[in-house]
């Protein structure tokens, strides 16, 4: 894949390997003693890994001309590998945190593995390792093909893919040495924080740059939820982490914010991870995936359009909806209420958009698991955007905040929404990149398929029936008017269901295990076959060729 | 650009753009979905009037119904309160003698005790109050301080080694670490120790027990008495029972006597009411069944 560089390209990532083997050299020293050290000789370790890659190829032939020709699409290839990894790393952990409910003594004993060390990871890494990386490498895919222009030059998606990683690497060894900010979804320290904001702004131009050079009049759908998905990222990550490190020798630093100012600021930042990164960027993955699968049109141009505003409009006001009856002032409360209840319609738009455009296309759904993967997708999505405006309800909100029952909620999105749309999409994409006709296995789709639908609703299943029965004792008063249950009986009472959901998660797990298996076989399945070059229609619009643009409408 | 073409399965036009393939009907946006959109923003703007809804620079709309959440919420804590204290406010003034004459009172006492105990005292001296290693068997009738509600009360409302300045205070001093037994009268005195509760003991811990009792008589029968069946007033646990605190074998009772014993209890006071204090007084008597 580094023979594909030219050899400008070649140093500069020679240059950037050695920038990356600096800073990590100067976190080694300035932290020495501390966590901080830790990470410097981490991240020198995969600066001088990535230089040594570099210098291995670097005297091979310079890349034919005729590469500009076709999209590039090794940097897709890698990260749905990594995305395919993080994908089962992240569940493993999962598994293993909801197993610790029913069986506190599975911490082994060790620090590392305590329940507050390892839940992070499990959220950061099918968050953002196996989000994040699906995320990536789609959006370099639909990006190119929806605009017919090839990515700008070859450095800087590698640069996004792998900065990314480093970062993610950065978060989970973290956690696991007791490094955290203590915000949700936003652990990593300072110096990660600077980085990826560092990454992501890459990222941001490099879309930019892209779309730039279209050879398309308009920016299709996708690409606005992509664009979404990047740009409030980016806002929110920078503002929510903003603190000052103790020292800069230390990993730990103090936020910014303090009390219910620092609280409605992470919830803002929380809520709307959800909005751009769960839902915005993976929309931007169903409207290329499920359409092109289907072979169907998009039921309404209008329709997408009111939803992306709809929904990129009012999520920014909903964070609120995680504080209600706290210090919180009620007049927030009561804005992300209403702006939640409202939001439910540009959502459920979303999802009927989708279902609508598989009208036509019914028996595909049928035969097909890699497009009923996606189709059950949209389904859950519709499922879990309608409860979450429930939920945002503030007499709803009473009986569920705390309990399982947001657990639950946020499973139904990230397991039967998230992951499957992931996974329904990378099965589409997996035999385009690896240029052959089918996956190695249809049928281990197919069981993928039933694993993963079951995983979730016994996962969901047990959440719903937990949070519930625990809200319920938590506010049943006996005839003296005092409190009918202690908080260890609510416990206690959980065990069952905890059990359940470590199955339901279990099964999950095996599924994405299978897919990783399948993906796998099938770029084998290419590697022993050789390339086959396919026809024409997969190619941008040659320099020079056509090259004016069309005038917009 | 691709010209608008008619989809076949729906009958409706495109709207001409074409990407990698994908093309879109031109469908109008569903009616249902505007009635949904002005039905949402409507229940949305009625709410903004009734409730606080917007920031009007160091105020903001408090809305029809004048809701407050801080208010509402002090106010059903006061109904609550007010609504108990059919029963606490009888709790309050009895004495405990009265209480526990008292059938209805007691039912009060049991319902409101267990949640109570369960939320502050199970975590260590578990749900029944059985304890465990380090923590006392509140169910055994076997009290360091005194098993009336008095006593107990009083030791809830205290603590035991606390950092409440009238804290009840005990210490054990580490007889063998500190080198006031030698390590033969360490022994000893163990065996004897362990012959007070009819323990069956090996012929070698047989042989040791005459010595043991002098070293105890000269030793530890200030606090746990002769008899070695302890004293409330310096909270010296009874020796000649089956219950034990940090364990009865030989090896644990030897750490007790070589390392001394010091354990502790938070003071409750300004944690807990008095009357709930009161409350769990009674309802940990009640643990122990009717033995006292």
């Amino acid at each position: 894949m580094i023979a594909t560089l030219t050899v400008a390209e070649r140093q500069s990532a020679i240059a950037l390997s050695m920038l990356v083997a600096f800073f990590g050299l100067i976190m080694m020293i300035a932290g020495s003693g501390d966590v901080l050290g830790v990470h410097g000789v981490i991240v020198l370790l995969f600066g001088l890994g990535f230089l040594g890659l570099v210098m291995s190829k670097y005297f091979e032939p310079e890349p034919p001309q005729e590469r500009l020709t076709r999209y590039y699409d090794d940097p897709t290839k890698v990260g749905i590998v990594l995305s395919l990894g993080w994908a089962v790393v992240g569940m493993f952990f999962g598994v293993w945190v909801a197993a610790l409910l029913a069986w506190p003594d599975l911490t082994l004993d060790a620090g590392w593995a305590s329940f507050g060390r390892i839940r992070p990871v499990h959220t950061s890494g099918v968050i953002f390792g196996f989000g994040g990386n699906a995320l990536i490498a789609t959006s370099f895919h639909v990006l190119q093909r929806t605009t017919r222009a090839r990515l700008p030059d070859q450095v800087t998606p590698w640069f996004v893919l792998i900065g990314y990683n480093l970062f993610c690497v950065i978060a989970a060894s973290g956690y696991l040495m007791g490094v955290t900010q203590s915000k949700e979804y936003a652990e990593p320290e300072w110096y990660a924080d600077l980085w990826l904001v560092v990454v992501w702004v890459t990222y941001f131009l490099l879309y930019l740059r892209t779309l730039q050079r279209r050879k398309e009049p308009h920016i299709y759908v996708a690409n606005w939820y992509y664009m979404a998905f990047i740009l409030v990222v980016a806002v929110l990550h920078i503002v929510n982490n903003l603190a000052v490190p103790i020292s800069f020798g230390s990993a730990k630093s103090y936020s910014l914010f303090s009390g219910v100012q620092d609280a409605m600021t992470q919830w803002w930042y929380g809520h709307n991870a959800v909005a751009f990164f769960l839902t915005a960027g993976f929309l931007g993955m169903l409207y290329y995936y499920l359409p092109k699968r289907a072979g169907r049109p998009i039921f309404s141009y209008r329709l997408s359009i009111i939803s992306f505003w709809g929904i990129t409009f009012m999520y920014m006001w909903a964070g609120s909806h995680h504080l209600h009856y706290t210090a919180l002032p009620q007049w927030v409360q009561t804005l992300g209420m209403t702006f939640s209840v409202v939001l439910l319609v540009p959502s459920w738009a979303s999802a009927g958009n989708a279902l609508a455009t598989l009208n036509g296309a019914w028996d595909k759904v049928r035969d097909d698991a890699t497009l009923r993967f996606m189709m059950v997708a949209a389904v859950f999505y519709g499922l879990s955007t309608f409860e979450g405006s429930f939920m945002a309800i503030r007499a709803v909100n009473s009986l569920s905040h705390y309990t399982d029952w947001t657990v639950g909620h946020v499973h139904a999105g990230a397991l039967g929404w998230v992951a499957m749309i992931t996974f329904g999409s990378l099965y589409a994409l997996v035999p385009w990149m690896w240029k052959v006709e089918r996956i190695y296995s249809p049928k281990l789709v197919e069981v993928h398929f039933w694993l993963a639908l079951s995983g979730t609703i016994i996962y969901v299943f047990a959440m719903w029936n937990s949070g519930i029965i625990q809200g319920l004792m938590w506010r049943t008063y006996n005839d003296s008017g005092t409190l009918a249950f202690s908080f260890i009986e609510s416990v206690v009472a959980m065990r069952p269901y905890y059990i359940a959901r470590t199955v339901g998660g279990s099964l999950f797990l095996l599924g994405a295990i299978v897919a990783a298996y399948n993906v796998w076989m099938t770029i084998r399945m290419a590697r022993l076959r050789g390339v086959t070059e396919t026809g024409g229609t997969d190619e941008p619009v040659l320099p020079g060729a056509g090259a004016a643009l069309q005038p917009g409408e | 650009m691709a010209e608008a073409t008619r989809d076949p399965v729906t009958g409706r036009e495109t709207t001409g753009h074409e990407w990698n393939g994908i093309e879109e009907l031109d469908t109008p946006i569903p009616r249902v979905v505007l009635f949904f959109l002005a039905a949402t923003t409507l229940f949305a703007i009625g709410y903004w009037l009734l409730m606080p809804a917007w920031p009007l620079g160091w105020t903001y709309t408090k809305g029809l119904l004048g809701n407050d959440q801080r208010e509402i919420v002090t106010r059903q804590v006061q109904d609550a309160a007010a609504e108990r204290a059919s029963w606490t406010s009888r709790i309050a003034k009895a004495s405990f003698a009265e209480i526990a004459a008292d059938p209805a009172l007691m039912r009060h006492v049991r319902d409101t005790g267990r949640t109570l105990f369960a939320d502050n005292c199970a975590v260590c001296h578990g749900t029944e109050g059985k304890g465990g290693p380090g923590f006392p068997n509140l169910a055994a009738g076997s009290w360091l301080w005194g098993g009336t509600p008095e006593a107990i009360a009083e030791t809830i409302r205290v603590g035991i080694n606390s950092t409440a300045k009238d804290t009840r205070t005990a210490q054990m001093m580490a007889f063998g670490r500190d080198g006031v037994l030698q390590r033969e009268q360490v022994l000893a005195v163990v065996s004897y120790v362990r012959s007070l509760s009819g323990q069956k003991l090996t012929e070698t811990e047989q042989a040791r027990v005459p010595a043991g009792k002098e070293v105890f008589a000269a030793n530890c029968a200030a606090c746990h008495g002769p008899e070695g069946k302890g004293m409330h007033d310096l909270g010296a646990p009874d020796l000649t029972d089956a219950h034990w605190i940090y364990g009865g074998d030989e090896q644990s009772v030897l750490n007790s006597v070589h390392g001394g014993r010091q354990g502790h209890m938070p003071s409750w006071e300004g944690r807990l009411s008095p009357t709930d204090i009161k409350l769990l007084a009674l309802y940990v008597g009640t643990l122990s069944g009717d033995r006292k």
